[in-house]
């Protein structure tokens, strides 16, 4: 990429090899990617602007839509916390069992989703474990908000974490050790030295889980119970009006969610864009110029 | 670092953050899966082998594994190109597509699978031009593997762009000065350099299909022992209540996950090793 272009034609392909890769790459991602995002468009106003605000105005649709967000909201901030508590133990000190414990965080990444959903049903669920002791007791986890929100963080547990290690890693002890030798609480030290060196790794992460956190069809799909205008998602309100044959208001609800995809992709690239200039930036000035 | 201090002996925080960190990963991830096992093992070895190698299971796994595959080499093969053209080659409007490889990934999984099977339908964009030619996608075990592709799409390419950028530009030069031809240089140079990230991504983009289930689910068709997937079959009995062959099955299905993710942490290790830092910082999610 850097090199002068007189150094470059000695190491490129010729020019009809360049021009067939552009147009083979470029149309795959035309027909995998672009077709899809603009299909979703076209069928969600494929009867008028009109049917497609209708549609989103549905009282199920409405549910579903605070639905989703409730859940988001309930589940960020523990995958927050346990993101940010991981990469300080794994990225700042030295103990047994530490690779076992980064393999296990990115255990959520490899198992289907619907044995997620299956695992919290076999323990919540009527002949589940708890299930006689949940019903004696009038507690209702499974087909209701609860196991929606247990199987969520089961799904997005990796998302911070992962982005968090590398990052505390790479950064190093040196600022939170003069910090402390400085005689700041680790509190302080948290506050002052530790969040503005990670917020957007921090932010990244979010970003991610947030989309996966709002996404999340098969796993939700098993342990909801799919009660409309109740225990519905977004995604599977998306489902159920797909089966009904209703394809406006099914892609309106596609629609959003699709929106929301953007909006992640656009928000995503920009972290990115700050993300990498700071990790730039510490790889080349010494640790202390880069605050 | 300064071994003078011991790594991190100043900080504070390490029980209270690895303390929370094990807890609530023993409480949302461990106990629930090992509740799965628990649940598995109160049946017998020959019942479970039963279930777990029934004919409509059997053909789930052909079916799961066969789409798998083919949707990763797919993306293999079209995966490197487009990593190869982002990285070396500079047009209109780069960086929006370069933006847009992640879409899979934040795309909710339903949108991609309702929107995909109407594509593909025979009356949709795509579809109205493959059905005359006698190509039935959607609804046929085909569309398994367009939505696989789709949803692998992001790991080869993600995990392949750093690794192309790494490569220094000095080596194919010297390669180039010393004779050899463009397509010499890739097989000898480049390939080499580049294998490990791409069966990397592969895996992973492999490992991600056999689980995956709302984007196939609509477009599949799902007629048993032809275009049924695992997960699916895992539901279906579920919704017959029979919760022991549901059991059985993720139990099957839980440890090809541990076997791929096994796969995938010895691969990334490879890679790293080969080639200093390797594929294993730019693996994506």
């Amino acid at each position: 990429m850097s090199v002068p272009p007189a150094r470059r034609r000695a190491t490129a392909e010729p020019a009809w090899l360049r021009h067939l890769l552009l147009a083979v790459g470029l149309g795959f991602l035309f027909f995998f990617l672009l077709l899809p995002l603009l299909a979703v468009f076209a069928e969600a106003f494929a009867a008028g602007g009109r049917a497609y605000l209708e549609a989103l105005q549905d009282h199920d649709a409405r549910s579903a839509i605070t639905l989703t967000l409730l859940v988001a909201v309930l589940v960020l901030p523990l995958n927050i916390c346990f993101g940010v508590a991981a990469a300080w133990a794994i990225a700042k000190f030295e103990f047994r069992g530490k690779s076992l414990l980064i393999t296990l965080i990115d255990l959520p990444f490899a198992v289907s989703p619907v044995v997620v959903g299956l695992v919290f049903l076999l323990i919540f669920g009527a002949q589940g474990l708890f299930g006689p002791w949940l019903a004696a007791n009038d507690i209702k986890v499974v087909f209701a908000l609860p196991a929606i929100v247990l199987v969520t963080m089961f799904i997005t547990l990796p998302f911070v974490a992962r982005e968090l290690i590398p990052l505390m890693q790479a950064q190093g002890r040196e600022e939170e050790e003069a910090a402390v030798s400085l005689g700041a609480s680790g509190w302080q030290m948290f506050r002052r030295v530790t969040l503005p060196n990670i917020r957007w790794g921090l932010l990244y992460g979010v970003i991610l889980a947030n989309a996966r956190a709002m996404g999340e069809f098969g796993a939700v799909s098993v342990v909801s119970g799919h009660i409309r205008g109740e225990t519905n998602t977004l995604p599977l309100h998306v489902e159920i009006l797909y089966n009904e044959y209703n394809a406006v208001g099914a892609f309106a609800s596609a629609s959003v969610l699709a929106l929301l995809a953007l909006v992640t992709l656009v928000a995503k690239t920009v972290v990115e864009w700050r993300l990498r200039r700071e990790v730039r930036m510490l790889s080349t000035a010494l640790p202390s110029e880069h605050n | 670092m300064r071994p003078l201090f011991g790594p991190g002996r100043l900080l504070p925080g390490f029980r209270l953050s690895l303390g929370c960190a094990v807890l609530y990963l023993s409480l949302i991830v461990l106990l629930p899966l090992s509740g799965l096992v628990f649940k598995a093992s109160q049946l017998s070895l020959a019942a479970f082998w039963d279930i777990a190698s029934g004919e409509r299971a059997l053909a789930s796994y052909r079916v799961t594994f066969g789409a798998s595959l083919l949707a990763a080499s797919i993306n293999a093969v079209f995966g490197l190109i487009v990593a190869w053209v982002l990285v070396r080659y500079s047009f209109p409007g780069k960086r929006v597509i370069d933006a847009l490889v992640d879409l899979p990934f934040a795309l909710p999984t339903a949108v991609a699978g309702i929107t995909l099977a109407t594509l593909y339908a025979g009356n949709g964009w795509i579809g109205r031009y493959l059905e005359p030619l006698g190509l039935k996608i959607a609804f046929a075990p085909p569309g398994i593997v367009v939505a696989l592709t789709f949803i692998g799409l992001p790991f080869v390419v993600r995990t392949l762009q750093p690794v192309i950028e790494d490569i220094e530009p000095e080596v194919e030069e010297a390669a180039a000065s010393l004779g050899a031809s463009r397509l010499q240089t890739f097989v000898r140079v480049l390939w080499p350099a580049l294998l490990p990230a791409l069966l990397t991504g592969f895996t992973l983009a492999f490992s991600r299909s056999i689980g995956e289930y709302g984007s196939v689910i609509f477009i599949a068709g799902n007629m048993p022992l032809i275009s049924e997937i695992t997960p699916l079959l895992i539901i279906s009995k579920l919704e017959q209540y029979d919760v022991v062959g549901a059991t059985a099955l993720a139990v099957v299905m839980l440890l090809i996950s541990f076997v791929m993710l096994f796969v995938v942490n010895g691969l990334q290790w490879w890679a790293a090793t080969r080639h200093g830092t390797g594929a294993a910082d730019g693996a994506p999610r």
